[in-house]
């Protein structure tokens, strides 16, 4: 099969899968089915992709374009397939979670869900492969826009609060700021072409430039840097599903991969590494790591910590982007798949922990291990992946962080970073230890709790097991990431 | 004689003469179907003009054979064809849409009178956009602001009256303005043929006389145009105006205004003068800055959504304002696409209000919840008119803040272009609420689908697509606007 | 005294503008400001005329022995002015007429009064 043809079907199954759901709506197995299927052929297609692709000679398919220049057109570079391949495997194992979680739970409005699902991956997906600013632009609002629907699913004022939270922070941001950077770029230099090496070097003062990437990266939203990631904790109040796959994956992983892309392909990593707002940027992450770990410290409520959580991990990138040195973007990329196994395990758990236990609060798991050992297992390992310990897949992007940030020889980031680490062994791994060995103080707590649904089981074994497979067989992404930089 | 080559002046005489026939005829079907055919005249004959000034060059027809400056001359050049397209296009779509609307909102005697007046005020617009010559502008602008007033009057709220009383003393004052700028002009240079003035102007224009002329034709401009502060008139107007006329008002007469404001501005005193030496750029600026904030702000806190829109409406005349103060080539290209996008879009947007107002007889806010489920198509296409106001990538509303930013950029005016942009999430604001109502608040007990003409939904259909259409291949909008403003430039000294 | 002759007719110009300026915006009476704008109209038509005319012009009609005429042109142009101009004004009195019949009063306070008062929408139908 033609490149070209990939990048079609790689949008157009999503939107398949969309109307698809959409027509056996009243159909809930079909239903069901359609989207399995259009995830796991998402995956076959991403894959095919993956091994037939040859980065030196990068193909690009324009789709339209609305004016001289300005081009909606995909392109696909290493820094996208590794997002791609993230997303597009994470799809199917989440529907399959969702499958259990939606019916246990009896939610409502499960065909909007899985429509409004199938098009942000298609948004998603839009990014992963978006050649130039404005295709990345446009798919970026498209994932904002159709995101919402299952942000409010509940339909409750609170979540229509947290609706409007959601959306006036990410749309502010974007329009505000990064479509303000998209347009003086192409004021700059003409032209919005995601280029090796970048296009801005020795177009204009190295103020104006300092001020652009301030743009950027305040203008991603979706990156969650202090002070703009009040949406976030906002979002959980979406079904867990939800927060799983675009709140810890594809929404949050879009706004880090775009600043990551700008960094490298608009500004280039040695730019970067001259600017002092670059500095001071990466200094703000570092501020963003450790108070947002404060935070989910103090926090009960078991998703909104995990949200917190993820603000902070959604900082290593940017801090990495920010770093201006090769090490730090591969770091920094490979932390994009390594997180996101860890992260979607997680929000996995803690939904099953819903669903089956009906609890939220973190005072209140002390002693669910027995029960549900499988679910708080996974749940371990995943925070120690998290938190970069061996033999789990987080520990190498954990690794190379820190020595990113000896490259850069900013000690004080390496310190933060450390912190970071230890203040993660508190109030993730803290968690499942106290599941497992705490007493419950109700002595009839386990009655009526039972396993996780066996779709979600299955769905969190698989993910757990990618957090360990990618600590043993890390040399595929490695040779990926490399190539980002070449 | 070859009809083609009469071309500019039948744009004008078709709706004229068929406004005579409405009322002999005196039958509502057959009223709307001579409407339905002219302006699908009006549209064929500016779609062939178009072509004429693309390929060969600008139109010039002497009316009677007598030939410019004794006698009128109709001149179209590109900037012309431009407004000719916006104008015959809405005014095609609105009279497909106008059969059942007026059936439905306009007392059953005054149907036939409804559609001679909207003839009039076609044929009065278009008017303004073929002549050469200064006094017709004046002449055109009133035939077709008398016909508005008339219109405006028939809506069903008693408000619509004191509207449109109130628009009829603001437009007239502003019309003696300008008839009094003409004037001024007139005593200093012996002629009233645009061309001719452009050539006469400079050699008289420091003197008091013609800057006081400039002032008047400004601010009598400024009030058709509805340039803030000088917007009172136009949100009770547009709010309480029957649907079809707001939906045509709002894409097409303060475009014109602004068309003559452009006109006058450049092509008689130039850029030189009035843009620079007059300082008029700072004022357009400034007034355009704050008519953007104003309109916004004043947006979100409308009640009614049809008013909501009329404010936008007073911003995004803000937009074009400011484009304009730019003095600057890529700014006469934004607000020349401005002018065309914005008709794309508030064209839909009232043309669905009108929709809602069909069903409901009302446009409040509170009638909307839960209309996403109940008149999906409606809605949707409104959504797609929304997109395009606020300027999401893929709808024509992009294509044209791109270029005003690009050019606010290009002037190193980067607060400015923080200000659009901040107006952008306004607009999201705004819109947002009524999304939000539409879409995630329950319809109330008992109203389940509603039915609408098709013949309507079709007209707002198109509306709504060629908004995405644009968005996607502006090469016909940009190509005419890039066209327009060089012979703008090229023709100022 | 020449000066002041000469600009008389403009002095008159000025006043009737002002006056009839000064009607519209103080008078809150729907008809006395329809008058004003009227004479607010007018004064323009004066305006016009008096551009037209030429010192020692005659008449413009072509007779012998005669060279200068006054300049004809602002006439024809007034004269299409005083049309629209007398369109203006019945549109403008046939909307007073309607607006007398909707809230019974003439006057723009009143009215005002009314409708914040009455802000549902629905029951402001005007007889039609």
């Amino acid at each position: 099969m033609s490149i070209e043809l990939l990048y079609i079907l790689i949008l157009i199954i999503p939107l398949i899968t969309a109307v698809g759901v959409l027509l056996c709506h009243n159909k809930p197995d079909i239903r069901e089915t359609v989207t399995i299927i259009g995830g796991i052929s998402l995956l076959f297609v991403v894959a095919n992709l993956a091994l037939t692709y040859d980065f030196k000679e990068p193909v690009t398919l324009t789709l339209l374009e609305p004016f001289a220049g300005l081009s909606l057109a995909l392109r696909l570079e290493p820094l996208g397939l590794v997002f791609a391949l993230v997303a597009g495997f994470l799809w199917p194992v989440t529907s399959l979670y969702a499958i259990g979680y939606m019916r246990a739970h009896h939610e409502q409005n499960q065909t909007r869900f899985y429509t409004a699902f199938a098009i942000s991956i298609f948004a998603t997906m839009a990014i992963a492969l978006s050649a130039n600013l404005l295709t990345l632009f446009l798919a970026y609002e498209m994932l904002t826009l159709f995101t919402l629907p299952l942000v409010t699913h509940a339909g409750t004022d609170a979540a229509r609060r947290a609706g409007w939270t959601y959306l006036g922070i990410l749309m502010t941001t974007s329009i505000g700021f990064l479509l303000l950077a998209i347009i003086w770029t192409w004021s700059l230099t003409g032209t919005l072409e995601f280029t090796s090496g970048g296009i801005l070097a020795g177009k204009a003062e190295p103020a104006i430039l300092g001020g652009l990437l301030v743009l950027f990266v305040f203008g991603t939203g979706k990156a969650a840097l202090m002070p703009f990631h009040r949406w976030l904790p906002a979002a959980m109040v979406a079904p867990t599903p939800v927060s799983a796959l675009l709140h810890a994956v594809a929404v949050v992983k879009a706004g880090v991969f775009t600043i990551m892309k700008v960094a490298v392909y608009i500004f280039g990593i040695d730019l970067i590494g001259e600017l002092d707002s670059a500095y001071w940027l990466s200094m703000l992450a570092g501020f963003t790591i450790i108070s947002a770990s404060i935070i989910a410290m103090n926090k009960d409520n078991l998703k909104a910590r995990l949200a917190y959580s993820t603000i902070s991990q959604l900082s290593y990138i940017i801090l990495a982007a920010m770093l201006g040195v090769a090490s730090g973007v591969m770091a920094g990329s490979l932390h994009i798949a390594m997180h996101a196994f860890a992260k979607i395990t997680l929000f996995f758990c803690a939904g099953a922990i819903l669903v089956s236990a009906h609890k939220t609060k973190v005072s209140e798991l002390d002693g669910i291990g027995r029960t549900m050992p499988i679910t708080m297992l996974a749940f371990l390992l995943a925070s120690l992946s998290i938190v970069g310990l061996p033999p789990l897949g987080g520990s190498w992007s954990k690794w190379l962080l820190l020595q990113a940030t000896m490259d850069a020889h900013n000690m004080v980031l390496l310190m933060v970073l450390l912190i970071s680490s230890l203040l993660n062994l508190f109030y993730l791994v803290g968690i499942p230890l106290r599941a497992f060995f705490a007493k419950p103080v109700d002595p009839n707590y386990s009655l009526g709790i039972k396993e996780a649904p066996t779709f979600s089981l299955i769905a969190i074994l698989i993910t757990t097991a990618g957090c360990l497979v990618f600590f043993f067989l890390v040399n595929p992404a490695w040779n990926l990431v490399e190539q980002i930089l070449p | 004689m070859n009809l083609m080559t009469h071309l500019p002046v039948l744009i004008v005489v078709v709706p004229l003469l068929s406004a005579a026939l409405c009322v002999l005829f005196n039958n509502r079907k057959s009223a709307w179907l001579i409407t339905l055919l002219a302006s699908f005249f009006c549209f064929y004959a500016s779609i062939n003009l178009i072509q004429i000034v693309q390929e060969v060059d600008v139109i010039i027809y002497s009316v009677g054979g007598w030939e410019a400056p004794l006698g009128i001359e109709l001149r179209i050049d590109a900037l012309n064809a431009l407004m000719l397209l916006v104008l015959s296009g809405s005014a095609v779509l609105v009279s497909i849409y106008a059969l059942k609307s007026v059936e439905k909102e306009i007392p059953v005697q005054n149907q036939v009178l409804f559609y001679t007046a909207l003839l009039l005020v076609k044929a009065g617009l278009i008017g303004i956009c073929v002549t050469g010559d200064a006094f017709n502008i004046f002449v055109f602008l009133e035939i077709s602001s008398i016909s508005t007033y008339a219109l405006i009057s028939l809506g069903h709220d008693r408000r619509a009256l004191h509207a449109s009383y109130q628009y009829l003393i603001m437009g007239t004052i502003g019309a003696t303005f300008i008839l009094i700028g003409i004037g001024f002009m007139y005593v200093m240079t012996g002629t009233l043929n645009i061309q001719d003035l452009s050539q006469r102007l400079p050699v008289v224009a420091d003197t008091s006389a013609i800057r006081a002329a400039f002032a008047f034709l400004t601010i009598g401009v400024g009030i058709k145009a509805a340039m803030l502060p000088l917007h009172q008139w136009l949100p009770n107007a547009y709010a309480y105006s029957p649907s079809v006329v707001s939906t045509f008002l709002a894409a097409t007469a303060t475009k014109v205004a602004i068309y003559v404001l452009i006109r006058f501005q450049l092509s008689l005193f130039g850029i030189e003068f009035s843009l620079l030496q007059m300082p008029f750029n700072k004022i357009l600026m400034i007034l355009g800055t704050i008519g953007i904030l104003g309109g916004s702000v004043s947006a979100i806190y409308q009640s009614n959504v049809k008013r909501m829109l009329a404010y936008s409406s007073v911003a995004q005349i803000g937009y074009i304002l400011l484009a304009i103060g730019l003095a600057s080539e890529p700014g006469f290209t934004a607000a020349l696409l401005h002018i065309f996008n914005h008709a794309l879009m508030k064209g839909t947007l009232f043309m669905a209000l009108g929709l809602i107002a069909f069903r409901f007889a009302s446009t409040e806010l509170s009638v909307m919840s839960g209309i996403g489920k109940t008149m999906p198509l409606t809605m949707a296409a409104f959504l797609i008119g929304g997109l395009s106001l606020i300027g999401v990538p893929g709808t024509a509303g992009f294509i044209s803040k791109w270029y005003l930013v690009t050019a606010l950029l290009d002037a190193s005016l980067w607060p400015l272009a923080l200000v659009i942009l901040i107006a952008s999430v306004l607009t999201l604001i705004y819109i947002g609420r009524v999304i939000e109502v539409a879409y995630f608040q329950p319809a109330p007990e008992g109203i389940t689908q509603q039915k609408v003409p098709k013949s309507m939904l079709v007209a707002l259909w198109i509306f709504a697509l060629s908004n995405i259409y644009f968005g996607l291949y502006s090469d016909i909008s940009l190509g005419i606007s890039s066209l327009a403003v060089n012979q703008l430039m090229g023709v100022t000294p | 005294m020449n000066e002041i002759l000469g600009h008389f007719n403009y002095g008159i110009v000025i006043l009737l503008m002002m006056m009839g300026l000064y009607i519209v915006i103080a008078s809150s009476n729907l008809i006395k400001k329809l008058i004003g704008i009227s004479v607010f109209q007018v004064s323009v038509f004066i305006l016009y005329i008096t551009f037209g005319k030429i010192t020692g012009g005659n008449p413009p009609i072509i007779v012998d022995n005669v060279d200068v005429y006054s300049n004809p042109l602002p006439h024809v142009l007034i004269l299409t002015a005083i049309v629209v101009g007398v369109a203006t004004t019945s549109v403008g009195l046939a909307l007073i007429v309607r607006i007398r019949e909707a809230y019974g009063s003439t006057d723009e306070d009143d009215i005002n009064d009314i409708d914040k008062n009455d802000n549902f929408y629905l029951k402001n139908r005007s007889t039609t």
